[in-house]
């Protein structure tokens, strides 16, 4: 369950702003290789800790090849398969994405990779846009526990966890660095 | 599930939860919550521009639509709204239904509750029958108009069609014109319009728009021409013969003379104020055809924008868990 008022103290730090930063320029790279025709990339983002870490990789890709890569953001409120089992909704937002997507190769962004369900339901998403060419998915952190066929194309590190364990990611916040913590049953309360 | 928290500072993430299975009027809405239902309809508006106009969000859930009294437009509206979210959708009306055979209310919907239907979508003659029956029932309840109580889902519509076209509501001016007393568009409006900071001034003739209403925290004004250079948008609301008893306006050609949005009153307007009515319009009685078909009508809009704001109330009230 989420829980919006954990303290950021609490928990084993994974990784730092260095190592974050580390892992997204690696990312870059790896998308620059396995993409020969890198305009036909579009980065999206799953809000909202996934539209920050797409613009990262962008900025990087835009440092290493002098190429602006076109991004989105994907909500998958709408297409998730929980409805009717939680108490209370977040506010969905609109999905953009450049069209049409015919030809495009959509690399869909999100900060950890867990069930697999929100990718399901982001494929789902970007399926309702248009057919494009290929999708693929780039996480920061793949924690495991799958419970759909699905793995990432791009992994910044894995993370192995227990299922009652938490993994808190901040990144792009004012005024705290950056991280990724691993938080024990106890501490996650 | 992802289990990851949100850091407030890094997004415009709102930290409100929705987490109510019934919309039955805007007065118990607070300004959060319906802000809440605009910016939801924001990402609904854009699934009709997608190639699959169509999302899986309320797939299995059945949508009763209710309507104990006619109506086409709400009805419908609702209907694509619900398909448009892969719910399974019934339409029952009152001559289809029971009521007409002396089943009371609450039976009937119990018959559809025994059915698992998980919305119902109400429109009655009686005020707070909504009520009622969100009480009563497990499956959620949305009003789509009770007597003269109240008709959220078209107070929310405008709302987000003010907002879509003027960016904002709060500070706007806006004057609702006509038969007051007997509207419950006009009463979810106010009680909208208020809570998101915007300054109301009703018009109409005095039999249809009392004093009382003053107590909502609007204005009152039998003077149309004074307050049109005013505004920043009307809202032109049906006369309603089928409703209207003779004592209190004595014809429709009298009405349009003294509170007709006529094509040389329109000249009043800013050049910027929106014309909106909730349809279906009386064309030359509480508007001229010239005015209704206009640059600066947006009536077309609310039909449009009626259908991303009720895809965001059935996802809300529909989407939590009633159990």
């Amino acid at each position: 369950m989420k829980n919006g008022k954990q303290n950021s103290s609490a928990g084993v730090l994974i990784m730092d702003a260095e190592a974050i930063r580390r892992a997204l320029r690696r990312i870059a790279h790896e998308i620059i290789e396995r993409n020969p025709r890198l305009p036909e990339i579009i980065l999206a983002g799953i809000p909202s800790r996934g539209v920050e870490i797409a613009r990262r990789i962008a900025d990087f890709i835009r440092g290493i090849e002098k190429i602006d890569l076109e991004t989105g953001i994907i909500d998958v409120a709408m297409h998730r398969d929980d409805v009717g089992t939680r108490g209370e909704l977040p506010v969905v937002r609109a999905s953009k994405l450049p069209l049409p997507l015919e030809g495009r190769s959509v690399i869909i962004v999100d900060d950890v990779l867990y069930t697999g369900r929100t990718v399901r339901a982001a494929m789902d998403a970007v399926n309702s846009f248009g057919r494009p060419a290929r999708i693929q998915f780039a996480t920061l952190i793949d924690r495991g526990h799958r419970e759909l066929p699905i793995r990432a194309d791009y992994v910044g590190k894995n993370l192995p966890t227990a299922a009652n364990e938490k993994v808190r990611v901040r990144i792009g916040s004012a005024n705290e660095p950056d991280g990724v913590w691993l938080l024990k049953p106890e501490a996650a309360g | 599930m992802k289990i990851a928290e949100s850091t407030p500072s890094s997004n415009t993430e709102s930290a409100l939860r929705w987490n109510r299975k019934d919309l039955l009027g805007l007065r118990e809405l607070s300004s959060q919550e319906i802000n809440f239902i605009l910016e939801t309809a924001d990402a609904f508006e854009q699934v009709g521009t997608r190639e699959i106009k169509k999302v899986p969000a309320l797939r299995g859930k059945t949508l009763v639509n209710f309507f104990v009294e006619p109506s086409t437009r709400t009805r419908t509206s609702f209907e694509l709204a619900a398909l448009r979210l892969s719910a399974d959708v019934i339409n029952v009306s009152a001559t289809s239904s029971s009521l007409t055979k002396g089943e009371t209310l609450k039976d009937t919907a119990r018959n559809l509750e025994a059915v698992h239907a998980d919305i119902l979508v109400l429109r009655h003659s009686s005020a707070g029958a909504p009520q009622f029956l969100a009480n009563r029932l497990k499956a959620s309840v949305i009003n789509a108009g009770d007597g003269a109580h109240e008709h959220p889902t078209q107070a929310l519509l405008d709302l987000y069609t003010i907002r879509r076209k003027r960016g904002k509501i709060s500070g706007l001016h806006i004057a609702i014109i006509g038969d007051i007393l007997f509207s419950r568009v006009a009463r979810s409006n106010i009680f909208g319009l208020i809570k998101l900071g915007a300054r109301v001034t009703l018009v109409g003739p005095s039999t249809l728009v009392p004093r009382e209403f003053e107590k909502l925290g609007v204005e009152v004004s039998y003077e149309i021409d004074k307050i049109l250079p005013t505004v920043d948008v009307v809202n032109l609301l049906r006369i309603q013969h089928e409703r209207q008893r003779k004592e209190y306006f004595p014809g429709t050609g009298e009405y349009t003379r003294f509170f007709g949005l006529t094509k040389e009153r329109a000249k009043l307007l800013k050049p910027d104020c929106l014309i909106m009515h909730p349809g279906p319009i009386n064309r030359g009685v509480e508007i001229d055809s010239e005015v209704a078909d206009g640059l600066q009508s947006v009536i077309l809009d609310q039909v449009t924008n009626g259908l991303a704001v009720r895809m965001a109330v059935l996802y809300l009230c529909g989407g939590i868990a009633t159990t």
